[in-house]
């Protein structure tokens, strides 16, 4: 082995981004491989709470202990991804006093601080909360975006040498008798980013050591290396409901135990009602049901009646790669721990140089990563320290002010902040946009700056650049700025591309707009429909259906009579002509 | 005093006010009452007639297609002299401003988006745009603004495999701007020819937009741009471009706010003052009374104050989703809201939607069912009242915007729906 060792981490989530940067950061070579966009799994389909620990302080003490851990440690190190709301555990008059009583002593142990509010005192907080409330337990939820955390993450393992490969699935895990020695990856496009259209290739990606990080996808990967002993992932969906304004502004949960639809994260400019368990056969091919939704709205309407009556923007579903250990027999996958697993498989299965994580929760993802960078290190004798809860994230550096930015780069506020507040401590090298620098999407303050640096860092795939920026993401789901984002892609790259990319992005947008249509956001989605179709005729555009267009056969005007050509046809019909 | 009149419409669209002034006509006193702008603002100001059938291929002569389309189509219904009826109605209420009245076939005009699309009408303003004329054209873009990128449009136009020649290119709007300047301050500043710096010296806004252009214009005999050309001069503005660079020039329509829907909007205000119609502009229908199936008054929140309008007719132009003439709920499913008119729609709300972004979307086609004089009718097809007609897209039975149908849709019911309106409440007069 060389004094260097090449380590491949596969999956592109939180874990598998929090992996790269920290073997990167210990001086490893890295390389990540990731099917789609990096969150393009589970990471991106979650409701974007950073846990207290609150949620398991009854039920699961040992994760309850290392999610208030890491709360402190992403405050730190990524300040630009985490708006710290606070959240609630709320009581209504029917739920238990004593689970009420388990909760709080629950956090108590665990080193989560927990305050009891009287009803009062915590619509003082919340003033929509339902009146009839009994009281509630204020603990240090937040709110994280884990697009952008997990952006960050696979920036600060580039900066340190590692390469990133986005829309790269994994074709074949490459074994020599009973080792591992490497992935098969298939590049949508080419090595690098992302480019519509380009053709593929495949590269095989020789390596020292591969990191299976890919949550719900394990057991797939698992299989590709020849393992005897099946990586059994219990994947779990769950829906998420998006509100179109922030109804709470701290993260709500009900207080009793384990239900589905108990939870409101308030994100960016909307607020999140998640969420449902149900144990599913493929993470790609489930149910997206209506009963699910509805029952976020009707259950949490209990909590907060004014969402009976709100308007929502779109659902998602995630899935949960839920993992026990074999034997375990969990029948309710709502039992199944949050704790994360290491499995070895040179001790498991008996084929070397290969390690698989499953289990766990977004808020734990650092240590996850620092677990399996400690195990990988010590396969190879390294002994670096740890450093990815000291050192910040990019974007997190030095950076305690916002600063008002609409002097120094011609935006008005709140455009500014809002920017700033995406970009953190890269703002300055962001918004410092050579040229015009207008808005692209209205509903989230995202100006042409931020969508190239978008561009720039994911290539031409828009959905890409919608996690990064959150351009699209908003009450009009993009009415207003799909083609915009499209146009931002242009010169750098082809019209076909970036009509390519536009299309995917209208498409992808509508794939979760479906699911609130009703009231406001059925109105919303005809006008972005008329927008589209009436207005632009991108439905039955000729350049992108098959359609060949007779140009001769239709109207060529009266007023070009002179210039020859088809033109002068005019009034053929003994009509009126427009200039009488 | 209480109110009174022999038609009421509810609407102030392209269809409502149509229906007013076609009521007008009979001789009818009538009272347009409308709450909110209509979403005729927002649009781009083609007049459609009918584009597509099904299929991808852009029908040439709409009026030769519509014997082609189903039964219970809004079309079908209305007949065919309706759709002709409506169009020389609009043609006579716009005059010169639009063209396309010198013959059955549609034009294909060039949308922001970089399609073409076939429609019956189209402003003067952008008719040197046709995409059936083989004139070299440029697309002017700017940097100022996101709507589209000219090069792109330019690429995509020729993809489509247009007859002619096509550049773009970016230009930058002349003078000073804040980075999140709205296309409306563009606008102001070509319609007052606002003073601006360019090159060193103070000139008006339009010469210095020219001569920002000028070096790209090449071989082109057109040239293309947003449609921003002023607001209230726009015949001007146009005007002295092309007097500055010696080329056509035209306006390429555009999303929300729309220029083209708000000159339009305007132009249907006058000729609804012009035909002697009421306006009552600023609050909605929230009620109605009715006896023995027909309507007596609509209730109208003027301010917190209720009051009835009495009439002998009414019509209904309240728009469709979009316009909020259709409502919907997750209990309630899709409803009318003023007078609880049937729409047919499915029982389970995921039956409302295709997957496909642009499949066959089922809530394109929510709306009322009407008879042949536009009456809505109830589940079992009797009419809901008998002096209540609809217009415009508060119909139901087609996807209008599929079929790009939307403005002939809303000028033929609104011809039957008015004439109709006026000559009933002319017989009420002569029964009482």
């Amino acid at each position: 082995m060389s004094n260097k060792p090449h380590v491949v981490v596969i999956g592109g989530g939180s874990t598998g981004c929090g992996i790269a940067r920290d073997l990167a950061m210990r001086g490893l070579e890295v390389t990540l491989v990731e099917q789609g966009n990096l969150t393009h799994g589970t990471t991106g389909r979650m409701h974007g709470l950073l846990h207290s620990g609150g949620r398991y302080a009854v039920a699961d003490q040992a994760s309850a202990k290392e999610c208030i851990e890491e709360n402190r440690v992403l405050r730190d190190i990524a300040s630009h991804c985490v708006e710290m709301t606070g959240g609630l555990f709320v009581q209504r008059p029917e739920d238990s006093d004593e689970y009420f009583q388990e909760k709080l002593e629950g956090c108590r142990e665990c080193g989560i601080p927990a305050e009891v509010l009287s009803a009062e005192e915590a619509r003082e907080i919340e003033p929509y909360l339902a009146k009839d409330i009994k009281r509630a337990i204020k603990v240090p939820d937040g709110a994280v975006d884990p697009f952008r955390l997990c952006v960050a993450n696979a920036a600060s393992a580039e900066e340190h040498g590692a390469r990133i490969e986005t829309h790269a699935p994994v074709v074949d895990v490459l074994t020599e008798g009973d080792e591992v020695v490497g992935v098969e990856v298939e590049h949508e496009s080419g090595p690098g980013k992302r480019v519509h259209r380009e053709p593929g290739t495949r590269e095989e990606i020789h390596a020292d050591y591969v990191v299976n990080a890919t949550g719900a996808w394990a057991g797939r990967v698992g299989e590709m290396a020849g393992l005897e002993q099946e990586i059994e992932v219990r994947p779990g969906k769950g829906v998420m409901t998006i509100m179109n304004t922030r109804q709470v502004d701290t993260a709500i949960n009900r207080c009793k135990p384990k239900g589905d639809a108990d939870i409101i994260v308030p994100h960016e400019t909307t607020a999140i009602l998640g969420t449902t368990d149900v144990e599913v056969e493929d993470p790609e091919d489930y149910p997206e049901e209506q009963w699910e939704v509805d029952l976020m709205i009707d259950t949490l309407s209990d909590l907060v009646p004014m969402l009976e009556e709100a308007r929502t923007i779109r659902s998602f579903w995630g899935v949960r790669p839920l993992y026990e250990p074999p034997g375990t027999g969990t029948s309710d996958s709502t039992d199944i721990t949050r704790d994360f697993f290491l499995l070895d498989h040179s001790d498991r299965d008996g084929v070397e140089n290969f390690t698989s994580i499953v289990g766990g929760k977004f808020t734990t993802y650092r240590m996850m990563g620092e677990d399996i960078s400690d195990h990988v290190c010590e396969q190879f004798g390294i002994d670096v320290e740890c450093r990815t809860a000291d050192e910040p994230l990019p974007g997190s550096e030095d950076f305690t002010v916002l600063r008002d930015y609409m002097e120094q780069f011609g935006i008005r506020s709140p455009i500014g902040r809002r920017s700033a507040q995406r970009l953190g401590s890269r703002t300055d090298e962001v918004l410092d946009y050579d040229g015009p620098n207008p808005t692209v999407c209205e509903c989230e303050a995202v100006t042409r700056a931020e969508v190239k640096d978008g561009i720039e860092g994911s290539g031409s795939d828009l959905n890409a650049t919608r996690l990064r920026t959150r351009a699209s993401m908003g009450n009009c789901q993009g009415a207003f700025c799909c083609h915009r984002m499209s146009a931002e892609l242009y010169d750098e790259y082809d019209a076909e591309t970036a009509y390519d990319a536009w299309d995917e992005l209208y498409q992808e947008r509508w794939k979760g707009e479906r699911h609130a249509l009703w009231g406001t956001q059925l109105s919303q989605a005809a006008l972005k429909y008329s927008l589209h179709a009436t207005t632009m005729n991108r439905d039955k555009d000729a350049a992108t259906t098959d359609s060949v267009v007779d140009f001769s056969a239709f109207d060529s005007g009266t007023a070009a009579g002179t210039s020859g050509g088809t033109t002068g046809t005019a009034a053929t019909d003994g009509g009126r002509t427009g200039d009488d | 005093m209480a109110i009174r009149e022999d038609v009421i419409v509810i609407g102030g669209g392209l269809a409502g006010s149509v229906a007013a002034i076609e009521a007008a006509e009979t001789g009818a006193s009538v009272r347009l009452v409308t709450y909110k702008k209509s979403t005729l603002r927002h649009a781009s100001g083609l007049i459609d007639v009918l584009g597509y059938n099904g299929s991808d291929d852009p029908i040439t002569d709409p009026f030769a297609a519509l014997e082609n389309l189903p039964a219970d189509h809004p079309y079908s219904v209305a007949g065919e002299a309706a759709v002709h009826d409506g169009l020389d109605r609009f043609d006579e209420i716009v005059g010169d401003s639009y063209q396309g009245d010198h013959t059955d076939t549609n034009a294909l005009i060039p949308t922001f988006g970089g399609a073409v699309k076939p429609t019956a009408r189209y402003p003067a303003a952008a008719a040197a745009g046709i995409a059936s004329d083989d004139r070299p054209m440029l697309i002017i873009g700017f940097e100022e603004m996101t709507e589209y990128n000219g090069s792109m449009l330019a690429d995509h136009l020729e993809a489509a495999g247009v007859p002619f020649d096509v550049e773009g290119v970016e230009c930058s709007f002349p003078g000073e701007y804040v980075n999140d300047s709205r296309v409306t301050r563009f606008a102001k500043r070509l319609d007052i020819n606002e003073n601006v710096e360019y090159e060193g010296r103070t000139t008006g806004a339009r010469e210095a937009l020219a001569n920002e252009i000028e070096p790209h214009v090449g071989d082109a005999e057109r040239v293309g741009l947003p449609a921003f050309l002023g607001d209230d001069h726009t015949d001007e503005v146009r005007t002295d471009l092309e007097r500055h660079l010696g080329v056509d020039v035209f306006e390429i329509p555009m999303g929300p706010p729309s220029y083209p829907g708000i000159r339009l909007s305007d132009q249907l205000k006058d000729a609804v003052d012009e035909a002697g119609v009421r306006i009552s502009a600023g609050n909605p229908v929230v009620g109605f009374e009715a006896e023995d199936g027909e309507i007596q008054s609509v209730t109208v929140d003027s301010k917190g104050r209720e009051v009835p309008y009495h009439a002998d007719e009414y019509v209904l132009a309240t728009g469709g989703l979009v316009g909020k003439g259709i409502d919907s709920g997750r209990e309630e499913g899709v409803t009318e809201p003023i007078f609880d008119c049937h729409i047919p729609h499915p029982e389970d709300r995921y039956d409302w939607f295709d997957k496909e972004a642009f499949g066959d979307q089922p809530f394109a086609h929510f709306g009322v069912v009407v008879d042949e004089t536009m009456r809505p009718l109830s589940a079992d097809d009797a009419p809901e009242f008998d002096n209540l007609r609809a217009a415009g897209a508060v119909i139901g039975g087609a996807d209008t915007v599929a079929e790009k149908s939307q403005s002939g849709v809303s000028l033929a019911t609104a011809v039957v729906a008015g004439e109709r309106a006026g000559e009933r409440a002319a017989k009420h007069e002569v029964s009482q």
